[in-house]
């Protein structure tokens, strides 16, 4: 009987601090101040910057603008993954704010996508929902809305409405009580260090036994890598099971809007 | 809890007789096992069968609510100057001992128990009441001559007397086959039986459980059981009914189908089966679907026919309704089957020609009344079940690899196997090869293992592992086998280009194996034994099912498909293992890393700026308003919902309604914290709903407000319950102390109360109380003070609380995720046919000009024809044709015609001289089916309940909960508590004459009220004793018959038909039955006595600034100890409310601090405490509205 908008809340409003600064070999007519700006974890870094954008354009000249591009320590941030993942992935350990580098020339077109405009994000981010949802329900629930629900959904997300996403967002994490759970729980799994991208596969809420899996479960299973020894040891006290409350979250985490990053972060 | 569930019973072809509840997985052995049985012909609350001795049994289930009957004699007297009032009768008088009218002598000796199956409950006493009167002792009435009418005083000229003796017999053959005994002559007896049937139960409005019982004796003749009913289960005699040939099979339906088979092979149909006649009139011939094989069973339901026919073809009858129960034309189905059934809801069953299983054909809806396709019941016995246990346990212990376990498999089956195979099975089958043929070897009745060994051995041999995964993996492998739709999940998500591959949960399987298992499963006799885990033991074999008392619908999840197995029963004690508790800590973990994050990431860093700016959220669209000036209509309008939030992240929102006012736009808004609720309003036309401030209720004149559609207004409802919770902080379920209460759509609302709702210097007005809805339908709510709340639905089913929010359109966050359930009501629906008298054609349909229509509703303002009439909203559905209701007050004849000397007038039930226009009532009925946080409490269907407001219990104690079944039974339920509030049983507490209301006070005090219209106080109630000694009759107030009680700490007040609430008078804890009645107002629906004795009603009538309401939520108010029935009323939310319960409000506040605070106001401001006063006396001066 808990209720899961205090979860939910404290999931959507995670803020992450950070400080914008331009990459040193850019040409500029003058300095340029460092921008300091609180970035929601669920959102793209595309879709919130624009002000870091306007920023730093003030300072340049018109020839010198292309496409803008985000690094830190040398990697080029991908902007189709969520900021919290971005920052849980390779900067975690970093002191705070975190320190992005701006970058408008060299587009890395071996690690980065284009995106030229908030359509293209939209599109990557419906296509994620989309993908959840077959998973969760043979893709019934996101086929059975009309266009405005898929628009408000996004517009949710780009407008930082809580309320407003979550009003269409809870038909997506429904499912019949019969049953008993999603189809398969959507989910991946990102790893920094190793050249696949990110693991993921197909994981049923419970277990043919009739357990309900839990996250632990899920690790063990698909990335056993992920569990120390401690993490083994402390078993006991992170065994969430994928159904019920631990379970949604889980799936929401999965559904694009925030994603499950390495190292036990998860819980 | 228990969820709400029914049987269907078969028999297999041993004779023995099986049930399976349509919320179990298993086949139940029937209790009495003592016959063997050919047929079973079965309803919700009995069976009837033939036993293989041909002789007709029926079995009744047994309940907490015992069947009995009241035997009934009359004692005459006459007075002579001699002796007084003496036995002595005139020759031309009655005599001494007769039935009430007189003409039947009836002495006590003569009464005699109808048949071994009953008891008597006590002897013979005197019933001293005479129309909800107390009589003198010794009960006399008296009268000046027989006939007559009788008082309870003697007068001078008083010349006869009498009095009423009764005595209660008892049904006890409950759960057991009880024989038919006949009391009719021998030659006279039907020859034996051969099949039977029993249906007619909804003959519309017939006498409450009768029961259409029809029977084929072996000549072929058709025999009708006269007067089974409820209180007399046996029925009484058998009568013959000529058919035009020689019947073989019959089948009755719940209404008035009928149908039976000839063994031409042609079925006959009985026409004009109604209430007056359930035995019909005529019969019609139809011809078998095919002109070579005649029809060879028969099976009915509300409005559709199955038959099969010689071929075992399977047949559905179309165009079959009451007016027409020939119907038109056959439809061959897929499928050959021995015979089938049609149970409740017209679905259908059927045994299998082959394989001798059960089948239930799915998807049968009133659209698609002949269903989609047959679907095999898997479930096993009961009595196989320790077997599987084991074995499956062996399965998951996951030591099948070794040769060991093949042992003890083979042990399980030796053991199950019948002594006289037995010894054919080798005692040590090393090699499972030779098992198979021994087992195969030992006879027919053994074939089912020899099928459930043979796939198995071939792969043993080859491959120990191959065996393991078939074992372990069966079902997995049934179920993609089964499901060719979904066959492969990447070819779905052909899209998705990432190794979607199946985690593995058995590394041990390798690919190649499985696929093995599952090429070998479709050769047909693996999936035979795969499918009966019973393998062990032989498949069932059935010979007949019946569905008449089995209720499956679109929403019951039925566990019957799947095998049942030691893995699946395991799913459930796993998943139930994860306790509430865990899930607390868990999420509390949660919660507490994610503000350790947020802490970490944010504290020094909340001057930087928001990469999104905040602004308003605002959800818009276009809806209809009721525009507040005249004339009143619909408008239609732009509304807006702005959502601010605030800089402590709390929103307020704001409701614009813009409208255009003589070509100028204008809007309206409202603070959505402002909102005391919204609720739906029923509208023939449009889905629209109400929302209330304070002022608005004191206007009675809320905004309406209309959307197109029924989703668009559950989002808008939906969205704006959730603005309004949200702005009050109110979040999860109610407390123990909630106000519930149930309008007259059925909806369900809640409020929280504050301390100062009951006392405190200033009284918090109920107008501004805030009530939120919760899902499910019901007619009443009770709840006490340790948050057990129990609902009775429109059907008069019991609900319990589950503890759960939300359900209904309220869905999401506002909802809880778990405990909430399906709930379904029905209701009638009403309509009136209206008919004036011409000297010419008598009655007829035409009427006057002037004159109502001539199909309309009970006003006669709106035409309400049959096909015109919808149901109330569209969440209802028809579950019936329309059909005359007998039931209206003032009675009906025999064709249901009320007579009256014009319209509108009061109407009875006999046609006078002075009578020129008659109407009857048709009602049809109709189904709702929603969520909410409700778990039906079977069997017993209830009329009122009561649950003893207790505050300061402990947990573990029993709850006392008192009600009245809808047959007026007083019933107490056992063990009741916090945990468990749908208790374990009911207890049944005898009564003289049906009931109507009950109410249990603090120290259990009980008080109820008789269909008579008197009241009663129970003696002697305590935890130990928790359904007391004995009733005390108590007087109602002068020439009033009462229809409500209620009691709370120590008030007692009750309502009398006409309206009257009334207090009762001189109640001590040594003489709790009180002394007098006081009369406290008028106008008054229903009350609501709660635990501080605070008074709660509804009244009829309430007029407000801009209009009037009915059924309107009232207070009393200036109850104290010393002024228990209080000063004035307090006006709340209304109209259209049916129902309240204050009985969980406990919530004193400090009582003892009011004559300080008086004083304190001595010394404040002189304008505050005018104005209160003055508002106090303008309620005072308002009294209720007269009701007429």
């Amino acid at each position: 009987m808990t209720d899961d908008k205090d979860v939910l809340r404290d999931v959507w409003f995670g803020r992450i601090p950070t400080c914008f600064t331009l990459y040193q070999d850019e040409i500029t007519e003058r300095e340029a101040d460092p921008y300091y700006l609180l970035l929601p974890r669920i959102s793209y870094l595309t879709l919130v910057t624009d002000k870091v954008k306007k920023h730093f354009q003030k300072v340049m000249r018109q020839e010198e603008v292309s496409e803008i591009w985000f690094e830190y320590e040398g990697t080029p941030l991908k902007w189709h993954y969520p900021i919290g993942l971005l920052f849980d992935l390779h900067a975690s350990n970093t002191a705070l704010p975190w320190s992005i580098t701006v970058h408008f020339k060299n587009f890395p077109e071996k690690d980065l996508l284009h995106c030229h405009s908030k359509d293209v994000i939209e599109a990557h981010f419906m296509a994620c929902i989309k993908e959840a949802d077959a998973l969760k329900h043979k893709s019934q629930v996101i086929n059975e809305m009309q266009k405005k629900d898929h628009k408000q959904l996004w517009m949710g997300l780009q407008n930082d409405k809580f309320e407003q996403f979550w009003a269409i967002n809870r038909k997506l994490m429904e499912y019949p009580p019969e049953d008993n759970g999603f189809r398969y729980i959507p989910f991946r799994i990102y790893q920094a260090t190793t050249e696949r991208p990110f693991i993921q596969k197909l994981f049923r809420p419970i277990a043919s036994g009739g357990q309900l899996h839990t996250l632990g479960d899920l690790l063990k299973d698909v990335c056993p890598s992920a569990i120390t020894t401690e993490a083994l040891l402390k078993q006991q006290q992170r065994m969430y099971p994928l159904q019920g409350q631990g379970w949604n979250r889980l799936a929401r985490l999965a559904t694009g809007e925030d994603t499950v990053p390495d190292k036990q972060k998860l819980i | 809890m228990a969820m709400p569930s029914s049987l269907l019973w078969a028999v297999d072809i041993f004779g023995r007789v099986y049930t399976l509840s349509t919320v179990g997985q298993y086949w139940e052995l029937c209790k009495d096992t003592q016959l063997e049985f050919k047929r079973v012909s079965a309803v919700k609350q009995c069976c009837w069968g033939i036993a293989c001795d041909h002789q007709v049994y029926t079995y009744v289930f047994s309940g907490d609510v015992p069947i009995r009957y009241q035997e009934e004699t009359y004692e005459n007297q006459r007075w002579n100057p001699v002796g007084g009032f003496c036995e002595k009768l005139l020759p031309s008088d009655r005599w001494q001992w007769s039935d009430v009218s007189g003409l039947k002598h009836q002495q006590l000796d003569s009464f005699t128990l109808p048949s071994p199956h009953w008891e008597w409950e006590s002897d013979w006493y005197v019933d001293e009441n005479i129309g909800g009167e107390p009589t003198e002792k010794g009960g006399w009435t008296y009268a000046i001559d027989f006939p007559s009418t009788y008082t309870k005083d003697k007068r001078w000229n008083s010349c006869v007397r009498r009095r009423r003796w009764i005595r209660y017999r008892r049904y006890k053959s409950r759960d057991v086959w009880a024989k038919i005994v006949s009391h009719d002559e021998p030659d006279q007896l039907p020859d034996p039986f051969n099949d039977i049937s029993i249906g007619g139960w909804e003959i519309t409005d017939e006498p409450l459980g009768r029961l259409s019982v029809w029977a084929v004796s072996l000549q072929g003749r058709v025999w009708y059981r006269e007067n089974v009913c409820h209180h007399n289960p046996e029925g009484s005699t058998w009568s013959l009914v000529t058919t035009p040939g020689e019947v073989v099979q019959i089948s009755c339906g719940p209404y008035d189908l009928l149908w039976a088979t000839l063994w031409e092979g042609q079925a006959i149909v009985r026409e004009g089966i109604d209430r007056n006649n359930p035995q019909g009139v005529s019969w019609s011939t139809v011809e078998s679907p095919s002109s070579e094989n005649g029809i060879m069973h028969v099976s009915v339901g509300v409005d559709v026919v199955w038959c099969v026919t010689k071929d075992r073809k399977v047949w559905f009858r179309r165009g079959v309704n009451s007016h027409n129960p020939c119907g038109t034309s056959w439809i061959e189905m897929v499928g050959e089957m021995m015979m089938v059934t049609v149970g409740l809801n017209n679905q259908v069953w059927g045994i299998g020609c082959d394989d001798r299983a059960i089948y239930f054909r799915q998807g049968v809806t009133p659209s698609e009344l002949s269903g989609k396709t047959w679907k095999a019941i898997v479930s096993g016995r009961e009595s196989d079940r320790s077997q599987t246990g084991s074995s499956t346990s062996l399965l998951s212990a996951g030591c099948f690899f070794t040769d060991d376990i093949q042992n003890q498999t083979s042990a399980v089956i030796q053991g199950d196997a019948d002594p006289s195979s037995d010894t054919e099975l080798p005692t040590s089958p090393a090699s499972p090869a030779l098992l198979g043929a021994a087992a195969a070897g030992s006879g027919p009745a053994s074939q089912a293992e020899t099928s459930a060994q043979l796939p198995v051995d071939p792969l043993h041999s080859e491959q120990g592992e191959a065996t393991a995964a078939s074992a372990s993996n069966g079902k997995d492998n049934l179920e993609m086998n089964k499901s060719p739709a979904n066959p492969n999940p990447s070819a779905e998500l052909q899209w998705i280009n990432i190794d979607l591959k199946e985690a593995q949960k058995h590394p041990v399987l390798s690919v190649s194996s499985f696929a093995d298992t599952s090429s070998l499963s479709s050769l047909g006799a693996f999936s035979v034994a795969a499918e009966d885990q019973y393998g062990a033991d032989e498949h069932p074999l059935w010979a007949w099912v019946s569905g008449g008392g089995c209720l499956v619908d679109l929403h019951s999840p039925l566990k019957w498909f799947t095998a049942p197995s030691g893995l699946s029963s395991s799913v459930q004690s796993l998943s139930l293992s994860i306790t509430p508790a865990q899930t607390a800590a868990w999420r509390k973990q949660i919660f507490q890393q994610l503000s350790e994050r947020t802490k970490r990431e944010l504290e020094n860093f909340r001057h930087y700026e928001q990469a999104i700016e905040q602004s308003v959220w605002v959800k818009t669209g276009a809806l209809q308003w009721w525009r507040n000036w005249k004339p009143h209509k619909w408008m239609d309008v732009r509304v807006a919902l702005e959502q601010f939030t605030g800089s402590d992240g709390m929103r307020d929102s704001i409701l614009f309604i813009y409208y255009m006012y003589h070509e100028e736009k204008k809007y309206i808004h409202v603070f959505l914290n402002e909102v005391t609720i919204i609720v739906e309003v029923l509208n023939e036309a449009k889905h629209s709903f109400a929302l209330y401030t304070p002022e608005r209720t004191k206007q009675r004149w809320p905004i309406r407000l209309a959307a197109a559609t029924e989703q668009e207004m559950h989002d808008w409802l939906s969205l704006l319950n959730m603005s309004c919770c949200e702005s009050r902080r109110i979040q999860g379920p109610p407390s123990h102390h909630a106000i519930w209460s149930v309008t007259c759509k059925g909806d369900i609302f809640v409020s929280e109360p504050s301390p100062e709702l009951e006392a405190g210097p200033q009284l918090m007005p109920c107008d501004q109380m805030f009530w939120r809805q919760v899902g499910g339908h019901l007619r009443l709510v009770e709840s006490n003070s340790r948050g057990v709340v129990w609902g009775i639905g429109y059907d008069h089913t019991a609900w319990a609380y589950t503890g759960g929010y939300g359900g209904g359109f309220i869905q999401g966050l506002a909802s809880s995720a778990d405990n909430i359930y399906t709930q379904s009501d029905v209701k009638c629906v009403y309509i009136y046919e209206n008919q004036r008298w011409n000297p010419v054609t008598g009655y007829s349909s035409r009427g006057l000009p002037t004159d109502r229509y001539m199909w309309s509703d009970a006003s006669g303002l709106q035409e309400c024809t049959k096909t015109n009439t919808k149901p109330p909203s569209p969440q209802w559905s028809w579950v019936s044709d329309w059909y005359i209701d007998f039931s209206p007050a003032g009675g009906t004849d025999r064709e249901g015609w009320q007579y009256a000397a014009d319209f509108p007038a009061s109407y009875h039930g006999h046609k006078t001289m002075k009578d020129f226009v008659r109407r009857r009532r048709w009602a049809r009925k109709c189904k709702i089916v929603t969520n909410g946080p409700w778990l039906e409490v079977p069997p017993v269907t209830l009329w009122d309940i009561s649950i003893i407001p207790s505050s300061d219990a402990d947990d573990e104690e029993s709850v006392a909960l008192w009600a009245i079944s809808d047959k007026g039974d007083v019933l107490c339920r056992l063990g009741v508590t916090q945990q468990n509030p749908a208790g374990t049983s009911w207890l049944h507490v005898g009564t003289d004459q049906p009931f109507i209301s009950i109410s249990i006070g603090a120290f259990y005090q009980v008080w109820a009220i008789a269909r008579d219209g008197s009241a009663f106080y129970r003696g002697s109630v305590s935890p130990n004793k928790p359904a007391g000694d004995c009733w005390y009759h108590i007087p109602s107030p002068q020439k009033q018959k009462l229809k409500q009680v209620s009691v709370g700490r120590t008030s007692v007040f009750v309502l009398d038909k006409n309206g009257n609430l009334w207090y009762r008078q001189g109640i001590t804890p040594s003489y709790p039955q009180g002394s007098t009645w006081d009369h406290v107002s008028n106008n008054i629906r229903k009350m609501s006595v709660g635990p501080l004795d605070q008074v709660w009603v509804i009244a009829d009538k309430v007029q407000g600034s801009h209009s009037l309401s009915c059924g309107t939520v009232c207070h009393r108010t200036g109850v104290q100890p010393l002024e228990p029935k209080g000063l004035s009323w307090d006006y709340g939310i209304g109209g259209g409310w049916e129902h309240i319960t204050v009985r969980g409000n406990a919530t004193e506040a400090s009582r003892g601090a009011v004559p300080d605070t008086a004083e304190e106001n001595a010394t404040a401001p002189k304008e505050g405490e005018d104005e209160e006063s003055k508002g106090k006396t303008e309620h005072s001066k308002t009294p209720l509205m007269m009701s007429h």
